[in-house]
């Protein structure tokens, strides 16, 4: 019976593809093919039969490997995974056909075919997908790592003066780092004044704003004084419309004058010099 | 005339992806800036609470037209635990998670028309629309 399918794919090899390909162009969803050029389709589309060809042949190491580097060429190509599958559905699909019109099974066994078809298929789709899953997963979690860098940087910029410029949205996690790094940073660079700056963050909802109060507070609590900088027209209104009370804040809209009023606070200023 | 978009809320960025939507939609419907952050502002509040209370729920947006007036409705829906006393959680400075307490009377005050319906145990229904001037 493996024989006799393997032999038989053999033979009409050419015609199956051609058939394989036309069903898959005609079935699927125009949408998910045209995304694709149309040479990688071709010769991909090429690849995925010899790679399932070579399935059906021998389970040695070298279809292993072949599978292997096949699916992470299908992931990088960006065949949808959609596709992908059926891809494979409809391998079964036309050779199973093919096999009832050339008359080379039996009408009654059709269905023992079918089932040992399926499960040469089995093995093909799961290590694909699984490859798939793993690029998904490798790509969140690098994102994630990406994020977490640019989280929040306390920087000295001045004797006494630090600042942290926000940018994004804040999440839980990130309210903790910033907390952190605020504290970390005030104690080790002994300042005496943090701006935090907000022109970067999109939206200012009570929980963000709920995160910089305590931020604001326990600042205070080691002995320097923090300033909100960077307050957006639209966000002050919304700010007010919220009910929030920044009072306890000295509040600027720009990061300059947030620099010039904490250089006052520590009794300095710039000057511009002469001649 | 109505035409709705919704996010499922599952976890903190699901968060992020309504505000997106419904700050597209505000800008579509021609929406200036202050706006549009109000806009942003209480779907944040309202999928955060769907999040941190509900666990899970749906957020969607719709668009409105009604006598030619052009109106965007944010409709935050969940089968969690309910309120209990609607009365009070639009008091300012009641928070039961150690909040602000200023999330749905900050949301009612941020937009024009608001209605919430909750039974404990059955789930909230939070309606707040904003029209175009």
């Amino acid at each position: 019976m493996y024989n006799k399918i393997t032999a038989h794919i053999e033979d009409h090899r050419e015609e199956l593809e051609r058939l394989w390909k036309e069903q898959l162009t005609s079935d699927t969803d125009a949408r998910i093919i045209d995304i694709m050029p149309e040479h990688i389709f071709e010769s991909t589309s090429s690849e995925f039969f010899d790679i399932i060809l070579l399935n059906l042949k021998d389970k040695d190491r070298e279809y292993k490997e072949k599978l292997q580097s096949f699916s992470d060429k299908v992931v990088r190509l960006g065949w949808p995974v959609a596709l992908v599958v059926k891809g494979l559905r409809e391998f079964v699909h036309t050779v199973q056909e093919n096999l009832v019109q050339y008359g080379s099974i039996d009408k009654e066994r059709e269905g023992d075919y079918l089932e040992l078809l399926d499960k040469w298929m089995t093995p093909i789709s799961n290590e694909i997908i699984q490859t798939y899953a793993e690029t998904w997963e490798k790509t969140v979690s690098l994102q994630k790592m990406a994020l977490q860098e640019l989280s929040a940087p306390l920087i000295p910029v001045m004797e006494q003066i630090s600042v942290m410029p926000l940018v994004g949205t804040i999440d839980t996690e990130r309210a903790r780092l910033v907390m952190e790094n605020l504290l970390d940073g005030v104690v080790s660079h002994r300042s005496e004044v943090v701006l935090i700056d907000i022109t970067g963050v999109p939206v200012v909802d009570t929980m963000v704003a709920h995160h910089i109060i305590q931020a604001a507070e326990a600042v205070h609590l080691v002995g320097a004084k923090c300033m909100l900088v960077g307050i957006r027209p639209e966000i002050a209104q919304t700010i007010v419309n919220l009910g929030i009370d920044l009072d306890k804040f000295i509040t600027t809209s720009t990061m300059k004058k947030g620099v010039e009023l904490a250089l006052e606070m520590t009794g300095r200023k710039i000057v511009e010099l002469e001649g | 005339m109505e035409i709705q978009s919704c996010v499922s809320i599952l976890n903190e960025w699901d968060i992020v992806a309504a505000r997106q939507l419904g700050r597209n939609v505000a800008k579509e419907l021609g929406f200036g800036t202050v706006d549009q952050a109000r806009i942003t502002t209480a779907i944040s509040e309202l999928a955060r609470n769907i999040y941190l209370y509900a666990g899970e729920g749906q957020l969607c947006i719709d668009r409105l037209n009604e006598n030619g007036k052009a109106g965007l409705r944010i409709i935050a829906l969940d089968k969690g635990p309910g309120i209990p006393d609607i009365r009070k959680v639009m008091e300012d400075g009641f928070s039961t998670s150690g909040g602000l307490g200023a999330g749905l009377p900050g949301v009612r005050r941020l937009m024009d028309d608001f209605n919430i319906d909750s039974n404990p145990g059955e789930g909230t229904d939070i309606r707040a629309t904003k029209w175009l001037r």
